[in-house]
């Protein structure tokens, strides 16, 4: 840490800024350039790193973060409706607000730890997905989700003396709509932001303070640490970070709906952790990239389209095949996504990243090797 | 008298009908080396738990500097200046050996919520810095950047130690500080631990090896079946026939 992967740091957050300023290019071999996807990639990238500083750094396992995102996408909406159609002051609303939920339910969550922490933490989310759904309806509309309508006041708008046309206005930044590519590279500087925040933080003596909570609590305590402010710093910094990523969902598609916060979406971003690497920098990103970019492709496939690709195949065959992959792809590709999963965490548990290492390991090792054989060679030969 | 530093007040404790601790009367003067020893089980480790609130004694205090410490949380008590060397290593195995020592440094300095949490590394130079010459004062200067969990035995005990240390405790617990070590690593931990006591700390020290008790306290408690049997110089000690009888039988000095 005082070596000099200071400098290795900036490299590495170079090739992250230019690897996703550059998405649309580089994804277009694999039909996944069209905005709609990328926003996606950074989305979730936003949300997973920073459920990585919570669960990265300190280990306590959130299964209730989905709540912040949920807030954050109703906050974004609203600051939409009551004040102007410009994303920054929704984006400002949201991370502040989910901020706020993140500081209550992260002061009782973290009176616990481990599976006691991770339930606690469901239970909140799942009170705010029942609030949300149905006693809060003046505020998140319910069932059918909160919208932007003609009627709204706008009042930033209306001083600024923006004309309400017949349509729903579009969301945008000083005037540039945020739909389709400019919606894109708004959500790529977020989560080029995001990201080089929290290598700020896995890097400062606070991550180191957060590490040495996951290395060992008890010590922490017999150190001279009140652990819990700590832990709840963390709590509230990755539940704003879920805040942001819930606003700009809403940047790209202004509404928000309780669906957001069900626990199906806090599990999404706990797999997408762990798949790419938890409390790694880079694992986060790649991992909400995988997932979103497997649904994309596996979601898509219907029956039909699954009976074209085993037409070559005789009947009775081509029937049992498209039964088959059909667990796999279409609504089923959860069970895909499961599988996956568990590979992962079996063979794997350090995810993606650690792939990589391993990898990079065999290389070096293989290297090694190689000189050593060759130098047994030049002994053998004097 | 010198002034008491430690005051342990009739100190019972007990697990499930297990007397652990019973009338433990105990008193540590400022700036002298106490060793208690006993054989194993006498609880010996369990006084320590009670000083340092892993454990609430069942009835009696714990008095250190004119502070109540009974029903504290540990990290209080840390943060009076009551530091544990524990007797199996607690170290933090998933970092190196640098930040395990930055650690408890940083945690004396910032106990509760600051901001300058989420300053860089290079404003803590001066952390670093102390970090390095505690790292090296124990002979682990080589090895700073390494992860503290691929340490020898004998090398997480000099760790933890300097975790210990790191901190300029006002009170330092040390429960058998060189178990584990090569009589090498042993004497070379006598020596440090002679220096800080000229530099005056008080210290506490749980030790079953008599070279290492007699040629660093001051005074000696015996502690046998969860009692003080014997208090006293160690000379003293040395002759009383009741420790001859509960504990040096089984171990030459
Ligand atoms: N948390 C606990 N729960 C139940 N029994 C315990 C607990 N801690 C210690 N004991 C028991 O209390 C007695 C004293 O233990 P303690 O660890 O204090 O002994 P010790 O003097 O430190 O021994 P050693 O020299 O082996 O370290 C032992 O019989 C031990 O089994
Ligand atoms: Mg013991």
């Amino acid at each position: 840490m005082f070596k000099p992967s200071a400098l290795s740091d900036w490299t590495l957050f170079i090739l992250f800024s230019a690897a996703i300023l550059t998405m649309p290019i580089w994804l277009a071999p694999l039909g996944a350039n069209y905005p709609d996807l990328m926003q996606k990639f950074a989305i979730f990238g936003i949300f997973a790193i920073g459920f990585n500083i919570l669960f990265g750094l300190t280990g306590y396992l959130s299964f209730g973060h989905a709540a912040f995102l949920g807030v954050g996408s109703y906050t974004a909406v609203w600051s939409f409706k009551l004040l102007t159609m410009n994303v920054i002051p929704a984006l400002i609303f949201s991370v502040i607000m989910a901020g706020v939920f993140a500081l209550v339910i992260g002061f009782v969550s973290l009176r616990r730890s481990g599976i006691y922490f991770s339930i606690l933490t469901l239970a909140f989310a799942q009170m705010s997905f029942n609030l949300a759904y149905s006693v809060l309806t003046p505020i998140t509309n319910g069932e059918s989700g909160l919208q932007l309508t003609l009627r709204d006041p706008r009042v930033l708008d209306a001083a600024a003396g923006v004309a309400v046309g017949r349509s729903l206005p579009s969301t945008n930044l000083f005037g540039l709509k945020m739909s389709g590519l400019p919606g894109f590279y708004i959500c790529a500087v977020m989560l080029i932001i995001a990201f080089f925040l929290s290598m700020r933080i896995f890097r400062s003596p606070f991550g180191m303070m957060l590490k040495a909570i996951k290395s060992n609590q008890t010590r922490m305590a017999y150190t001279g640490f009140n652990t819990r402010p700590y832990l709840l710093a963390a709590f509230v910094i990755s539940g704003m970070y879920a805040g942001l990523a819930g606003s700009l969902m809403a940047v790209t598609d202004p509404l928000a709906g309780a669906e957001r916060m069900q626990w199906t979406a806090s599990g999404e971003v706990v797999l997408m952790t762990i798949l790419g690497g938890a409390g790694t920098l880079i694992g986060p990103v790649l991992g909400s990239a995988i997932i979103k970019y497997a649904e994309n492709i596996f979601s898509a496939f219907n029956t039909s389209e699954l009976r074209q690709i085993f037409d070559f195949m005789p009947d009775g065959l081509q029937q049992v095949s498209v039964a088959v992959s059909s667990m796999f792809v279409g609504e089923a590709w959860h069970f895909t996504l499961g599988l996956t999963f568990m590979i992962v965490v079996i063979f794997l548990p350090g995810g993606i990243m650690e792939g990589f290492r391993r990898i990079g390991g065999l290389f070096r090792r293989s290297d090694a090797k190689a000189g050593k054989v060759e130098s047994s060679a030049a002994a053998a030969h004097s | 008298m010198e002034n008491t530093v430690l005051h342990v007040a009739d100190v019972h404790k007990s697990f499930a009908g297990l007397h652990a601790l019973s009338d433990i009367d105990l008193s540590v003067r400022e700036g002298e080396t106490h060793a208690i020893i006993g054989p194993n089980g006498a609880g010996k480790s369990t006084l320590l738990n009670v000083c340092i609130g892993r454990l609430k004694p069942d009835t009696g205090h714990v008095i250190f500097n004119g502070e109540n410490l009974t029903g504290r949380a540990p990290h209080e008590i840390n943060q009076l200046g009551v530091v544990r060397v524990f007797q199996t290593p607690e170290i933090f195995p998933d970092l190196t050996l640098l930040e395990n020592v930055m650690v408890p440094i940083l945690a004396k300095r910032d106990g509760s919520f600051k901001m300058s949490w989420f300053r860089r590394f290079s404003s803590e130079l001066n952390v670093r810095n102390k970090a390095m010459g505690v790292l090296q004062d124990l002979g682990l200067g080589e090895f700073t950047n390494a992860m503290a969990t691929n340490l020898s035995r004998g090398d997480k005990r000099r760790l933890e130690l300097a975790m210990g240390l790191a901190q300029e405790p006002k009170l330092l617990l040390l429960d058998e500080p060189t178990a584990g070590m090569a009589r090498h690593d042993t004497n070379a931990t006598i020596d440090l631990l002679k220096k800080i006591k000229a530099g005056g700390m008080t210290k506490v020290i749980i030790e079953h090896d008599m070279h290492v008790v007699f040629s660093l306290a001051d005074r000696i408690s015996v502690l046998a079946g969860g009692r003080i049997i014997c208090q006293g110089t160690p000379e003293e000690v040395k002759n009383d026939p009741r420790v001859k009888e509960a504990y040096l039988g089984e171990e030459q000095v």
